[in-house]
């Protein structure tokens, strides 16, 4: 039914962009002066009825599930009296999925009856909104063609409905970020009042495990985001000390001393490192680095775990590698041709030249490139929900096992979910401490890459 | 340039020379550093490749076993179908091998010699033609998991008896078979024609590849649009004030936000709030979209950009609107580079994982979905749950399953290249 609607709103645009464009020419055709072209004509039409319809079908499909699900429980207000949320929940489930055709077991009697209900009440809706849809249509299209005259300002209209249309696109970005800092804020609230604001951000004991039902015997639950941080903390480090260096000194040969050739076939290499996806790289580890590492550390007498914190921060290191490699290529080209030749000029070699003038020069665009390094790796998920641990420790052995604040949220959050219990709040609040560190290294790194700029442009 | 510097050492004389190869042998360290620096990262990649290749080619062959098979009438009738004792009669012609195999236990362990999806294989059969009932057929089934290794050479034979999935009786029958010569390896057309399964000789990427699919497409439905629109307002429309700045600084800003928030934002908003289905495609391609919009928004601004102030000035002259101008042609001369940004963005969405984790496209689904709304799994979560796997097929599999995404990213790459320098004009 909805593939209908949409088929018809389509169809009846079309036809509005037709009948409008025909009409306005057989005026231009009768000898009267157009104020738009005969094409805006048409096109004010096929937006008049596009655009608000297609935001009614939208607004249809939002709210047609939980309205039929308020009809059906209303129709089953005796039946469901005195049960609690969850249960009602699942009778219903089951009562659509009988209506979906899938029977399991021998439901009673009364929740075929709901279920018959529940189809018909999804086929009525269906119906209706077809009718509500081609009703809403057809007026437009009356209303539009009627508007075609000579004087009719056609190409204004659509004007200004494509101009309001691309700021509702712009604003799209502005939804997204308030959507995020809202849903997460919400979560995190929720769970600040089952879980306080010191135990969490001073706690030093990260056991999110709480009993499922009453009488079970488990721990109680703690939850100190400190062991976890420092977890992610301890894999950016190793990162870190591998993409640094490599990827700066890569970017300082490939900025001053590769020859053009050189270039030209190892810049594109780096850009494939980097568009490697990070579930690929999170295997990587499982194959080849951790094996390996466990070997040579049994051959000289260490003991490493077996997803090492070094494995998963090595790899991320790589991934990280062609990331600072370009920041800091781009940092070094900004620095003006004249440092360079003033610097050669006075007798420099060319690495004197690189170490004494031009890095320094390019420190600040450096140092923002390394700080989105660091604000990527610290949100990166795969790598190390697939090669890190799972269990908390205030550690920094980068030999032993740690867990970082990504492989806690999707480990919290992976399989079926309820809203209301502090373990999956808590991701949600691990969730929300994420956005905030990534953000402010972020906002940070981005003002120190853009004011250096502004010195040398 | 070096001569540069050279020139001014021979005229100081001896001590200065000694400096002057110091510092000579300085620039040659730093050059030696970077050159490692280069081929280090070169290195890394080659093993990631060469790792994923070695053990992903053999996922691309599968052992089967060629059997002659009597299709019992008294195990398989034409009114029981599509029921019937399927497995009895593959045992029974295996059995034709190996008349000494007796009892219940030993019956089994020689039955596990065929993937569980061989009976299944039969009925399909059976069912689609019952007029082979009676008859003596040849079909054609993949073993086990287990025998899959040993054919391929992954079980080490000389290791201790119980340090093995196989015992030296079963490694014997199977010996047996391939003398036989009713062991073949063709290719593997089932990890791209089936769907996920428990038992690795079965599992396949279909449902993967179609759930991907829709997420991409709906992705690309909803970004494009939303990141050109949003585009060219702020590149061309959007008066400089407060407000398109706090937008540009928001995109900016988006772009770095790690994925697995945007996974959070979608199971508290799109699940939790509009209450839209788990681990479907529809809800995993609006997560991709809004994470691949500001990609285009940037890629699109710079396009249009790119095009010279003249283009503007000359349709703005002859008497164009300035809708007329963009749409007419500012937009139409920077399509290439939209298009390149595009393509790029979706590569991106296609390898993107975390947030498809938290919406539930990790699940178990052992058929392919048919429309956005079904659920399913995609193409890297796919990866993540293979990967997760304690059967030891699955370890080639996965390999496999990158090899295969990294294919796709490739080509959209190399179309996303191609595009770039057969339509980019230089102005």
């Amino acid at each position: 039914m909805t593939t209908a609607a949409f088929l018809c709103l389509l169809i009846l645009s079309v036809v509005g962009y037709v009948w409008n464009r025909q009409a306005a020419s057989a005026i231009r055709n009768d000898g009267a002066r157009l104020h738009s072209l005969t094409g805006f004509h048409g096109f004010y039409s096929f937006l008049m009825i596009l655009v608000p319809v297609i935001v009614l079908i939208l607004t249809w499909l939002a709210l047609e599930g939980p309205v039929i699900d308020m009809i059906l429980k209303s129709g089953l207000s005796d039946r469901l009296q005195g049960l609690g949320t969850g249960e009602v929940q699942l009778i219903v489930a089951e009562i659509k999925s009988i209506a979906g055709g899938s029977v399991f077991g021998t439901p009673e009697p009364w929740k075929f009856e709901a279920a018959d209900r529940f189809a018909e009440l999804n086929k009525r809706s269906g119906q209706l909104l077809l009718i509500v849809v081609l009703a809403f249509s057809m007026t437009i299209l009356v209303l539009s063609r009627r508007k075609v005259t000579a004087e009719f300002r056609a190409r204004h209209g659509v004007e200004r409905i494509v101009s309001g249309l691309m700021i509702f696109c712009s604003i799209v970005a502005i939804l997204v970020t308030i959507g995020i800092i809202s849903s997460l804020m919400f979560e995190t609230i929720r769970f600040f009042g089952k879980v306080s604001v010191s135990e969490f951000l001073f706690g030093t004991n990260w056991e999110p495990q709480i009993p499922l039902r009453e009488d079970q015997v488990a721990a109680e639950g703690a939850f100190g985001w400190l062991p976890v941080m420092l977890g992610t903390l301890v894999i950016t480090t190793v990162a870190l000390f591998l993409a640094v260096p490599v990827g700066l000194m890569s970017a300082i040969y490939l900025n001053e001393f590769a020859p053009k050739r050189f270039r030209s076939i190892a810049k594109p290499f780096l850009e494939i490192l980097a568009g490697v996806p990070t579930v690929v790289y999170g295997f990587f580890p499982i194959l080849v680095v951790a094996p390996a590492l466990r070997s040579f550390g049994q051959a000289i007498g260490l003991d490493v775990a077996p997803n090492t914190a070094l494995a998963a921060g090595s790899v991320m290191g790589i991934m990280l590698i062609p990331f600072i490699s370009s920041f800091a290529d781009d940092a070094l080209s900004a620095v003006p041709q004249s440092l360079r030749d003033g610097a050669l000029g006075l007798g420099a070699t060319r690495a004197e030249m690189m170490t004494n003038v031009l890095f320094p020069a390019a420190i600040p665009g450096i140092v923002g490139g390394v700080l989105l390094a660091v604000s990527r790796a610290i949100g990166e998920t795969m790598i190390v929900v697939m090669a890190a641990g799972l269990i908390a420790k205030m550690t920094i052995n980068p030999l032993d096992s740690v867990t970082t604040v990504t492989v806690q949220i999707v480990t919290l959050l992976i399989g079926d979910t309820s809203f209301d219990n502090p373990k999956t709040l808590a991701a949600f609040a691990l969730g929300m401490m994420l956005f905030i560190v990534t953000l402010v290294i972020n906002i940070f790194a981005l003002r120190i890459v853009r004011k250096y700029r502004e010195v040398y442009d | 340039m070096t001569d540069i510097s050279t020139t001014p050492s021979s005229s100081i004389g001896s001590a200065g020379s000694a400096l002057m190869k110091k510092r000579n042998r300085r620039q040659t360290a730093l050059q030696g550093l970077g050159l490692a620096a280069i081929s280090f990262a070169a290195l890394m990649l080659f093993i990631l490749i060469a790792s994923l290749v070695s053990s992903g080619y053999k996922a691309f062959t599968q052992t089967h076993i060629q059997l002659e098979v009597f299709v019992d009438p008294e195990e398989i009738s034409v009114e029981r179908l599509p029921r019937g004792g399927f497995d009895d009669v593959l045992l029974a012609s295996l059995q034709d091998y190996f008349p000494d195999v007796e009892g219940r236990a030993d019956l089994r362990k020689l039955e596990s010699i065929l993937s569980n999806g061989a009976q299944f294989r039969l009925r399909d059969r059976v069912v689609e033609n019952p007029d082979i009932i009676g008859q003596t057929i040849t079909v054609k089934v993949p073993t086990s998991d287990d025998y899959d290794q040993l054919a391929k050479g992954l079980v080490n034979r000389e290791s201790p008896e119980d340090q093995r999935k196989l015992a030296n009786r079963q490694i014997g029958w199977f010996e047996t078979l391939e003398e036989a010569g009713v062991i073949t390896q063709p290719i593997n057309w089932a990890l791209i024609t089936n769907a996920d399964s428990r038992f690795p000789e079965l599992a396949g990427l279909k449902g993967a590849l179609v759930g991907s699919f829709w997420a991409l497409l709906v992705c690309f439905l909803i970004s494009f649009p939303l990141g050109i629109g949003s585009a060219i307002y702020l590149e061309e429309f959007a008066p400089k004030n407060k407000w398109s700045d706090l937008i540009e600084v928001n995109i900016n800003n988006l772009a770095a936000v790690p994925s697995i928030v945007f996974g959070l934002l979608a199971l508290a908003v799109f699940l939790g709030w509009f209450g839209m289905p788990r681990s479907a495609p529809l809800v995993g391609g609006m997560t991709l979209a809004l994470m691949t919009m500001p990609t285009i928004i940037i890629a699109t601004r710079a396009a249009l950009k790119a095009v010279p102030p003249s283009i503007r000035e000359a349709a703005l002259g002859v008497g164009a609107s300035k809708h007329q101008v963009v749409f007419g042609h500012v937009l139409p001369l920077a399509m290439p580079g939209v298009l390149t940004g595009t393509i790029i963005g979706l590569a991106q969405a296609l390898g993107e994982t975390a947030p498809l984790l938290l919406i539930g496209m990790n699940a178990f689904i052992t058929s392919a979905p048919d429309t956005p709304l079904d659920s399913a799994t995609a193409l890297p979560t796919q990866i993540f749950i293979w990967a997760d796997s304690p059967e030891r097929g699955f370890v080639s599999r996965t390999s496999a399953a990158i090899l295969v995404l990294l294919t796709f990213l490739v080509t959209m790459n190399a179309v996303a290249i191609y595009l770039r320098s057969k339509f980019e004009r230089k102005w």
